[in-house]
C-alpha cells in the first residue's frame, strides 16, 4: 500500500516543487543610488585619466597625396616617373617625447571590402607554395598558369610608399633610424606566417612561382637588408595582411628606437624623404602619421570623454533617484 | 501499399451501401450460391506515423512545412548555390541540429507506437476455422472469423457475442481503456444461437463502422435446416469492441465485425483537433514584422550599394579588381544576388533556436505540473496530468472560464437525503425508535405525525429497489453462497457498480429503510423487503435514460403475475405525465428541496394490463430490429408507454460542494476572469449550488431569460424574449458604470452586481436565425455580469456557448473545466480543456489538456503555475527577438563602412553559436525557473493574475519596448566601438587593429551585455540559473581563446586567430568594453529602480520572510 502510493506520488524535492533555494535579488534604492554614486565617481576618475593621458599624446600628421590643399608630394602625384622622390619637411619646436611611431594611413581604402578580405591564401602563406591558390585568390591566383606567391588582392596592393627620415643640423640631413621589428602581431609573425620550407636559400624556395602583378620586388627580396624580414614574414607585409576595420586607417611602419633618437626627437628641421609608389589619388588620401602612444594606445579622446560623460550620467541620476526616492517611495515602503 | 489502395478503394465501393453482410465462419449462404467473401481491412491496427523506408522523406517532409524550418532552409540553399558573406555551414549547421533533434524526438515516438502496434498485431488468439480451433496472429483475424476470448483478456477486434461460458449467456466487460470507467458491464449473447458453434450457419448484417462507442445496429439471420431463417436484433450490449477485458467470464466466442482500422476504438483515436496558442500567434505576428525588417535592410543595403558604386572611384579602384565573371555578370542579376547576400548575412535576426527553446520549456515546464505535489489527491493516489504542453502559457491568460455543475463544482459523491411519498415528506434521521427507521418529518398538510399508508410506502421503496440499472459487484472468488438473511449485508459490502451515481445513492438509500436490492440474475431482480423476505420480478425491458427524455422505466413482472411500469426522471420530464392533482401534492416538496440544492428525481408507476403489455412488447422488439432510425422509433415507443402514470413520489440527494469550491470561484472571480457555469441539471438546483460557491451572493441581481420568464408574458416566446433582453441589457451595460480595466465590480461593492442565467431552450431559441441578431446583445449583457448560470443544458449546446464566448470581439481566452462525458464536447471547444478526476468515468480526462483531481487545484492551476509560465514564455520570446536585432543591427551597420560589400562583422564561428551556445542557456533557465512573485503570493492575491492578462507582456508595447532597447543597444556597440577604431592603435606597443578585433569587441560587448540584461531581468537566482548564466559568460571567454588558440587546419582562413588574447592585452579594449556594457545597461537598470512601485513587491517583502518560516516549520517537522 505503501510503496504503491510512493509510487504514484510525485517525489517530494526542493526541484519537482520548483521550491529550490533562490536568491531574491531586488534593485531597490538602497544600493542602486550608492552603487551609481560609486560608479560614477569611479568612472569620471577613469576618464579624466584617460583624457589627460590622451591629451600628453604628441601627434604629427602630413598629408602628402600631393593633391588638393595639400601640396606636398604634388610633384609625384601624376605618377609620371617612378619612382618618384619627394620630400616633406616639417620642424619640430619642442621635445617629441619617445619612442615615436611613424604610421602611414589611407582613407577612403576599403581593405574591409568583403572580395577584397577574402582574396588571400592562408595556406599558402603557412609556408605551401607548391599547392594551387585558393580561388579566392582570383585575378590574382596565376600569371602564365604558375602561381602568384603570396596571391590574392590584399598582397598584390601592398602598400610600396618607403620613408626615411633626417633630421637637418646646420645644413647636413643626419638620418634617423628607423626600427622596423615588432610592428606586425608577435602570433604572426612567429606563428601564422610561415616561410616556404626549402633546401638552399629562400629564393629556391619560392621557385615555381610568380610575383604578385604589382609588386616591384619578388617576395624574397622585400627587405635586402634583413634575410630575417624578408617573404611572407616581412614586417610590412604582415602588418598590411592584418586587414584594417574601416576604410580610413592607419598602419604602423616604424619606431624610432634607437641611437640619439631613442628619447624621442629633439626639436629642429626635419625631412622625411618619401618614395612615392602608392597611387591614391583616383578615390582617397594617404598620410604620413608621428605620434608616441601611452599604456592606452594611440591619440583618442573618446575613451576619455565618454567615461567622464557616463561617470556623470551616473552621478545625476544617483541624485535624481535620491530625489525621486525621498519624495515617493521611501514613505511607501515604511507604510 | 498497392494492396492497401486496392482496399481503400474496394472500401469506399462498400462505404456507400449503409451496412455491411458477414458471414459467419465464413460459412456461405447456401451451398448452391457462389461464396464471395466481401473484403474488408485486416486486423492490423496502424497507430505509427513512419515505417522504415519512408520516415526520413515523410519526416523533412512534414519539418519543412513549419515555416521557420522552410525559411532555414532556403537560407541555406541561397547560400549553397549563391557566393554569400557566410559559409552555408553556419546556416545550415544549427538548421541540422534543430532538424535532427526533432527527427530523433518523433522517431522515438513512433519506434514506440510501433512497438505498442506490433504487441497488438502479434498478440495470439485462438480462431474457430473449419471445426479446428486455430492459434493465428492477432492481425491476421479477418471479418467473419470466430474468436475466442479467455478471462482477463482484451478482445481483439470487435466481436458480436455468440457465446459465454455463463449459463445466463451473458458476460462482463470492462471498458477502462476506452472510457476509464472500471465497472464492469454486461453483454449479452445474441440469443437462440447453437452450443456448437460449428453448426451454425448464420448472416450478420451491421451499419457501417462508425466511432460512437455506445451505438450499434444490426440484425442476425440464423439458417436453420428447412426453416426460414431466425431474425434477432443486434444492440450495443451485444457488441463487444476491441480494447475491452473480459471479466468475471471464463470464455467466450464471438464473430468478427468490425477489424482493425474500422474498430470503433481505431476510429475513436482520431480527429483530435490541435489546439494553438495565443503566444504562438504573437510570435508568428512578431516574426513577420522581423521579416520586414530583415527584407527592408537587406533592399536598403542593395540599394546603397549600386548609388555607392555609380562614384567615381569607388567600383573597382586598382586594388580590387574583379574577376573577369564578376565583370560578364549581367547588372540585374548582380543586384539579385546581392539582394540575397544581404539576406543571408541579416538572417540570423529571424531566432532559429527560438523554436526549439520554446518547445523544449513547454516540454520541460510542464513537468511541473505534473510533479506537483499540491496536485497529489491520496484518495484517486494520482496527481495532475498533462496531455498537452503547448497550452502552458494559456494558462496564465484565461478570461471566462465554463464549468460543469456536477462533479465539478460539486463531488458527485450523492447521499440519500429525504424523500416525499404522497406529499408526505421522510427523512432518514435520528430517530430510531421508529420500528423500521422511517420517519416522518413533518408533512407539508398538517403537523400531524402521519404517515403515507403502508402499501404506498413500499410501493415506492419497490420502485427504488427495481427502477435502475445498477449491478451487484460480483463476489471474490473464496467467497461461497451467502445464506438468505446475510444476503442484504453481503450486497452492501460487496457494492454496487453503476454509470450514475445517483441510482447508487437512491437503492442505497432503499436499503437503509428496509428494502435491499440483491442483484439481477438470469433477467430476474431480486429484493429484499423490510420482513427480510425474498422478492423477485422478472425484468421485462429496461427503457434506458437518455438526456432527452430525462427519464428511465422498468417494466418488470411481480411474482404476483402483474406486469408493472416504473418510471423515474427530472419533475418536468415526469409532472406532465401523471394526474394534475398528485403533482400538487408534491410540486412544492420537489421545489424546495430544489431550492436547498438537492438534486430531486420524481419516481411515477403504472400497471400494465397483459394486452397492453403485449402490444408493448412486440413494438418494442419490432423498433429494437430496426436497421434504421432504431433511436428515434424506440423514442417514440418509449414516450407512448410512459404516460398515464401514478405519481408515488419524490426522492432528494444532496451532491456535496468540492472541497473549496467557493474559495476557488472566488479566487478566479477576483483574478479577472468570467465564470459560467453550464450543466444540464435544473435550474434552482443549479441556481443552488452557484448561492453555495458564492458565484451568486445575497445582493446579486438576477437576469433570468428562461422558458418560465418567457411564458409569464403571455405573448409569443420570441417577442417576449427580445423584449427581456432589452430590458437587461438596459439595465446591465448601458445603466452600468463603464468597467475600467483594472478594477472590477467585484472590488467595490457600491456597484450592483449582476449574475444572468439561461436555459437550453432559451438559449436554442436564441441562436435560431431570426434570433440570432440578439446573441451579440446576450454576450454583452453577460459580459457584464459577475456569473453566469446555464442549466439544462445539452453537450452539444454546452461547447455551442463556449463557441459563441470564443468568437466575440478580442477572442477571450476560454477554458472549461468538467469531469463527465457530457463535458467532452466543451472541454474540446475551449482553448484550454481541464479535465476532473472525478467518478463519472475518464473520458473528460482523456480528452483534456490539463487533468487535475480536484477543483481546488485549479486555483494554483491558473493563479500560480498558468501566470509563472505566461511571463517565462513572453520573456523568452520578446528576449530571443531583442536579442537577435542587436546582434544583427552592427553587422547592419558595418555594411556602411565596408563599401556595402556583405563583410561580416563577426567570425563565422561566432554567427553560428551566439543563438546556439553563448545566449540559449540562460533564458531557458529562465524560462524554466523564473518565480518574478513567488507561487504562495500568486495564489493568495488573485488580483496579480490581472498583471498579465490579456497577453499584457507580448502586445505590441512591449515589444516594441524590446525592440526599442535592441536597436539602441545594437548602436552602441556598433558606434562605440567605430568611436574607438578612429585611432587602430589600441595597444602599448603601437601595433594596430584589423576588422576581426573590431567584430569580437563588439560580439564580446553583447554577449556579455544580452546576458547581464537577463540577469537584471530574473528575480529568482536558483542555483541553476547562476550556473548558467555565469557558465555561459565564462565558457564564451573560454571558446574564445579555445578558438583563437589553434590554426584549424579545415577553415581557409585563420581569421580569429589570436584576436581574442591580443584583445585582451588592451587596456582600451577593457575600457570600451566595460563602458558599453554599462551604458547599455543604464536605461533598464534605471526603469526597474523608477518604476511605479507595486503593491506586490512590498508585499513580497514582507512575505518572504513568513514564507521562509513556514517552510522551514515544514521541514523540521519532517513533512517533507
Amino acid at each position: 500500500m505503501k510503496s504503491q502510493q510512493a509510487a504514484n506520488r510525485p517525489d517530494n524535492t526542493a526541484f519537482t516543487q520548483q521550491r529550490l533555494p533562490a536568491w531574491q535579488p531586488m534593485l531597490s534604492a538602497h544600493f542602486v543610488i550608492p552603487g551609481f554614486l560609486l560608479i560614477g565617481m569611479a568612472f569620471i576618475g577613469i576618464g579624466v585619466a584617460l583624457y589627460i593621458t590622451s591629451q600628453n599624446i604628441q601627434v604629427l600628421e602630413k598629408d602628402y597625396t600631393g593633391t588638393g590643399q595639400y601640396t606636398a608630394c604634388s610633384e609625384c602625384a601624376d605618377m609620371q616617373t617612378i619612382p618618384c622622390i619627394c620630400n616633406v619637411t616639417f620642424s619640430l619646436t619642442t621635445l617629441f617625447t619617445g619612442p615615436v611611431f611613424l604610421y602611414y594611413g589611407l582613407s577612403n581604402y576599403y581593405q574591409n571590402y568583403r572580395k577584397y578580405q577574402v582574396s588571400r591564401d592562408d595556406v599558402q602563406l603557412w609556408g605551401d607554395v607548391t599547392k594551387s591558390p585558393g580561388d579566392a585568390c582570383a585575378p590574382y591566383q596565376y600569371i602564365d598558369n604558375k602561381p602568384i606567391a603570396p596571391c590574392g588582392s590584399i598582397a598584390n596592393s601592398m602598400f610600396n610608399d618607403t620613408f626615411s627620415l633626417y633630421q637637418i643640423i646646420n645644413g647636413t640631413m643626419k638620418l634617423v633610424p628607423l626600427d622596423g621589428k615588432g610592428i606586425a602581431w608577435w602570433t604572426d609573425y612567429n606563428i601564422k606566417f610561415r616561410n616556404p620550407s626549402a633546401q638552399g636559400s629562400l629564393q629556391d624556395a619560392f621557385n615555381g612561382t610568380m610575383k604578385p602583378v604589382n609588386w616591384s620586388k619578388p617576395a624574397y627580396e622585400l627587405n635586402p637588408s634583413d634575410m630575417n624580414d624578408n617573404g611572407f614574414l616581412n614586417q610590412d607585409f604582415l602588418v598590411w595582411m592584418r586587414t584594417a576595420a574601416l576604410p580610413d586607417f592607419q598602419k604602423l611602419y616604424r619606431r624610432i628606437t634607437s641611437g640619439d633618437y631613442a628619447l624621442g626627437l629633439p626639436p629642429g628641421d626635419y625631412v622625411l624623404q618619401i618614395e612615392y609608389n602608392y597611387a591614391v589619388k583616383d578615390f582617397g588620401r594617404k598620410k604620413v602619421v608621428f605620434s608616441n602612444v601611452t599604456w592606452m594606445g594611440g591619440k583618442n579622446e573618446f575613451l576619455g570623454v565618454a567615461y567622464i560623460v557616463v561617470g556623470s550620467l551616473c552621478l545625476v541620476m544617483s541624485v535624481v533617484m535620491l530625489v525621486v526616492y525621498a519624495k515617493y517611495k521611501f514613505a511607501d515602503e515604511n507604510a | 501499399m498497392i494492396r492497401r489502395g486496392l482496399d481503400r478503394l474496394l472500401g469506399r465501393g462498400e462505404g456507400r451501401a449503409d451496412s455491411r453482410t458477414v458471414y459467419v465462419g465464413h460459412g456461405a449462404w447456401s451451398p448452391a450460391q457462389p461464396f464471395t467473401p466481401p473484403r474488408y481491412c485486416d486486423n492490423r491496427i496502424v497507430s505509427s506515423k513512419y515505417t522504415l523506408w519512408n520516415f526520413l522523406p515523410k519526416n523533412l517532409f512534414e519539418q519543412f512545412r513549419r515555416i521557420a524550418n522552410f525559411y532555414f532552409l532556403i537560407i541555406f540553399l541561397v547560400q549553397v548555390i549563391v557566393d554569400t558573406p557566410t559559409s552555408p555551414v553556419t546556416s545550415g549547421l544549427p538548421l541540422f541540429f534543430v532538424i535532427t533533434v526533432t527527427a530523433i524526438k518523433q522517431g522515438f515516438e513512433d519506434w514506440l507506437r510501433h512497438k505498442a502496434d506490433n504487441e497488438v498485431n502479434k498478440y495470439p488468439v485462438t480462431v474457430l476455422d473449419g471445426g479446428r480451433s486455430t492459434r493465428k496472429e492477432s492481425e491476421k483475424i479477418r471479418v467473419g472469423d470466430v474468436v475466442e476470448v479467455l478471462e482477463d483478456e482484451t478482445f481483439p477486434c470487435d466481436l458480436v457475442l455468440l457465446q459465454s461460458s455463463r449459463d445466463d449467456g451473458t458476460c462482463y466487460v470492462t471498458t477502462a481503456s476506452l472510457d476509464g470507467e472500471s465497472n464492469h458491464k454486461t453483454h449479452y449473447t445474441v440469443p437462440d444461437i447453437e452450443t456448437d458453434l460449428l453448426l451454425l450457419n448464420a448472416t450478420l448484417e451491421c451499419e457501417q463502422p462508425q466511432p460512437d462507442l455506445y451505438k450499434f445496429v444490426g440484425r442476425m439471420y440464423i439458417r436453420r435446416e428447412g426453416q426460414e431463417p431466425a431474425v434477432r436484433s443486434l444492440g450495443p450490449e451485444n457488441l463487444l469492441l476491441k480494447g475491452a477485458t473480459l471479466k468475471n467470464t471464463s470464455k467466450i466466442s464471438g464473430v468478427a465485425v468490425y477489424t482493425g482500422m474500422e474498430t470503433k476504438m481505431a476510429l475513436n483515436y482520431q480527429g483530435k483537433s490541435q489546439k494553438r496558442s495565443v503566444v504562438e500567434k504573437s510570435i508568428n505576428c512578431f516574426l513577420v514584422v522581423y521579416l520586414c525588417i530583415l527584407l527592408s535592410k537587406a533592399l536598403v543595403c542593395t540599394t546603397l550599394k549600386y548609388v555607392w558604386q555609380r562614384q567615381p572611384g569607388q567600383d573597382e579602384p586598382w586594388y580590387n579588381q574583379k574577376t573577369q565573371k564578376e565583370k560578364d555578370t549581367d547588372l540585374y542579376l548582380k543586384m539579385f544576388t546581392d539582394f540575397l547576400s544581404f539576406m543571408v548575412l541579416f538572417n540570423f535576426i529571424i531566432p532559429v533556436s527560438m523554436y526549439v527553446t520554446v518547445e523544449m520549456q513547454k516540454f520541460l515546464g510542464s513537468s511541473f505540473i505534473t510533479w506537483d505535489r499540491d496536485f497529489y489527491d491520496p484518495q484517486i493516489q494520482e496527481g495532475a496530468l498533462v496531455n498537452t504542453s503547448d497550452l502552458n502559457e494559456e494558462l496564465g491568460q484565461v478570461e471566462h472560464v465554463f464549468t460543469d455543475k456536477t462533479g465539478t463544482l460539486t463531488q458527485n459523491n450523492m447521499e440519500f437525503i429525504e424523500c416525499c411519498i404522497d406529499g408526505f415528506q421522510y427523512k432518514y434521521g435520528n430517530c430510531a425508535s421508529e420500528l423500521d427507521g422511517f420517519c416522518v418529518e413533518d408533512g407539508p398538510v398538517n403537523k400531524l405525525q402521519r404517515k403515507a399508508g403502508r402499501e404506498r410506502e413500499e410501493l415506492f421503496l419497490r420502485a427504488l429497489c427495481l427502477c435502475h440499472t445498477v449491478q451487484v459487484k460480483e463476489p471474490g472468488p473464496g467467497l461461497g453462497p451467502v445464506d438468505q438473511v446475510d444476503a442484504a449485508r453481503a450486497v452492501e459490502e460487496r457494492g454496487f457498480i453503476a454509470s450514475s451515481p445517483d441510482e447508487v445513492a437512491l437503492v442505497k438509500g432503499a436499503m437503509r429503510f428496509g428494502f435491499s436490492f440483491l442483484g439481477l440474475d438470469c433477467m430476474k431482480m431480486k429484493i429484499q423487503n423490510r420482513n427480510k423476505e425474498i422478492e423477485e420480478y422478472d425484468l421485462l425491458h429496461v427503457l434506458n435514460f437518455d438526456p432527452v427524455r430525462r427519464r428511465m422505466s422498468v417494466i418488470v413482472k411481480s411474482e404476483a403475475g402483474e406486469t408493472l411500469l416504473f418510471c423515474k426522471g427530472a419533475d418536468v420530464s415526469i409532472f406532465p405525465r401523471v394526474r394534475e392533482e398528485e403533482v400538487m401534492r408534491i410540486r412544492t416538496h420537489v421545489e424546495r428541496n430544489a431550492t436547498e440544492g438537492y438534486r430531486t428525481l420524481c419516481v411515477a408507476y403504472k400497471k400494465l394490463s397483459t394486452e397492453a403489455f403485449a402490444q408493448a412488447d412486440a413494438s418494442l422488439r419490432e423498433a429494437r430490429l430496426a436497421l434504421q432510425d432504431r433511436e428515434e422509433k424506440l423514442l417514440n415507443i418509449y414516450d407512448q408507454l410512459e404516460t398515464g402514470m401514478n405519481l408515488i413520489g419524490a426522492t432528494a440527494v444532496e451532491d456535496r460542494l468540492q472541497e473549496e469550491a467557493t474559495v476557488t470561484m472566488e479566487a478566479l472571480q477576483n483574478a479577472g476572469m468570467k465564470v459560467w457555469v453550464l450543466t444540464g441539471d435544473k435550474m434552482e438546483t443549479a441556481k443552488s449550488t452557484c448561492y453555495a460557491c458564492r458565484l451568486f451572493q445575497r445582493r446579486t441581481e438576477l437576469l433570468e431569460l428562461t422558458v418560465r420568464t418567457l411564458e409569464a408574458g403571455g405573448q409569443k416566446c420570441e417577442g417576449r424574449l427580445h423584449e427581456l433582453l432589452l430590458d437587461y441589457h438596459r439595465r446591465a451595460v448601458q445603466d452600468a458604470p463603464p468597467a475600467k480595466g483594472g478594477v472590477s465590480r467585484s472590488w467595490s461593492s457600491a456597484v450592483q452586481d449582476y449574475g444572468f442565467i439561461i436555459d437550453g431552450a432559451t438559449l436554442s431559441l436564441l441562436l435560431k436565425p431570426p434570433s440570432s441578431r440578439y446573441t451579440s446583445l446576450f454576450l454583452e449583457i453577460c459580459q457584464n455580469c459577475a456569473a453566469v448560470l446555464c442549466c439544462r443544458m445539452a453537450p452539444l449546446q454546452k461547447a455551442q456557448i463556449v463557441r459563441l464566448v470564443k468568437n466575440t470581439k478580442g477572442s477571450p481566452i476560454t477554458l472549461s473545466v468538467g469531469d463527465g462525458a457530457n463535458d467532452v464536447s466543451m472541454i474540446l471547444e475551449a482553448h484550454v480543456g481541464i479535465g476532473i478526476k472525478g467518478n463519472e468515468g475518464r473520458q473528460a480526462v482523456r480528452n483534456s489538456d490539463y487533468a487535475v483531481p480536484k477543483l481546488k487545484h485549479l486555483r494554483k492551476l491558473l493563479l500560480g503555475h498558468g501566470h509563472l509560465y505566461y511571463v517565462r514564455i513572453a520573456q523568452l520570446v520578446q528576449y530571443f527577438f531583442y536579442k537577435n536585432l542587436c546582434f544583427i543591427l552592427p553587422q547592419f551597420l558595418y555594411q556602411f563602412f565596408c563599401g556595402y560589400s556583405q563583410q561580416p562583422l563577426y567570425d563565422a564561428a561566432y554567427l553560428m553559436m551566439y543563438n546556439i551556445c553563448f545566449t540559449s542557456m540562460p533564458i531557458l533557465a529562465y524560462s524554466l525557473f523564473e518565480q518574478h512573485i513567488c507561487i504562495e503570493i500568486l495564489m493568495d492575491n488573485a488580483i496579480l493574475y490581472r498583471e498579465v492578462a490579456r497577453n499584457a507582456s507580448l502586445r505590441w508595447g512591449p515589444f516594441l519596448h524590446w525592440t526599442a532597447l535592441g536597436i539602441y543597444q545594437g548602436l552602441l556597440f556598433f558606434f562605440g566601438v567605430h568611436c574607438l577604431f578612429r585611432n587602430p592603435a589600441l595597444q602599448d606597443n603601437g601595433q594596430v587593429y584589423g576588422n576581426w578585433s573590431f567584430g569580437t569587441i563588439v560580439f564580446t560587448v553583447m554577449v556579455f551585455t544580452v546576458t547581464l540584461k537577463l540577469a537584471l531581468d530574473t528575480r529568482h537566482w536558483t542555483w541553476i540559473n547562476h550556473l548558467v548564466i555565469w557558465g555561459s559568460l565564462a565558457f564564451y571567454v573560454f571558446f574564445s581563446f579555445f578558438w583563437g588558440g589553434i590554426i584549424w587546419p579545415f577553415l581557409k582562413q585563420q581569421r580569429l586567430y589570436f584576436v581574442f588574447a591580443n584583445l585582451l592585452s588592451s587596456v582600451s579594449a577593457w575600457l570600451v568594453i566595460i563602458l558599453l556594457i554599462l551604458l547599455s545597461l543604464l536605461p533598464e537598470v534605471l526603469l526597474v529602480v523608477l518604476r511605479k512601485p507595486r503593491a506586490s513587491h512590498i508585499q513580497q517583502l514582507k512575505m518572504r520572510s513568513s514564507a521562509r518560516k513556514h517552510r522551514d516549520f515544514l521541514s523540521n517537522t519532517g513533512v517533507i
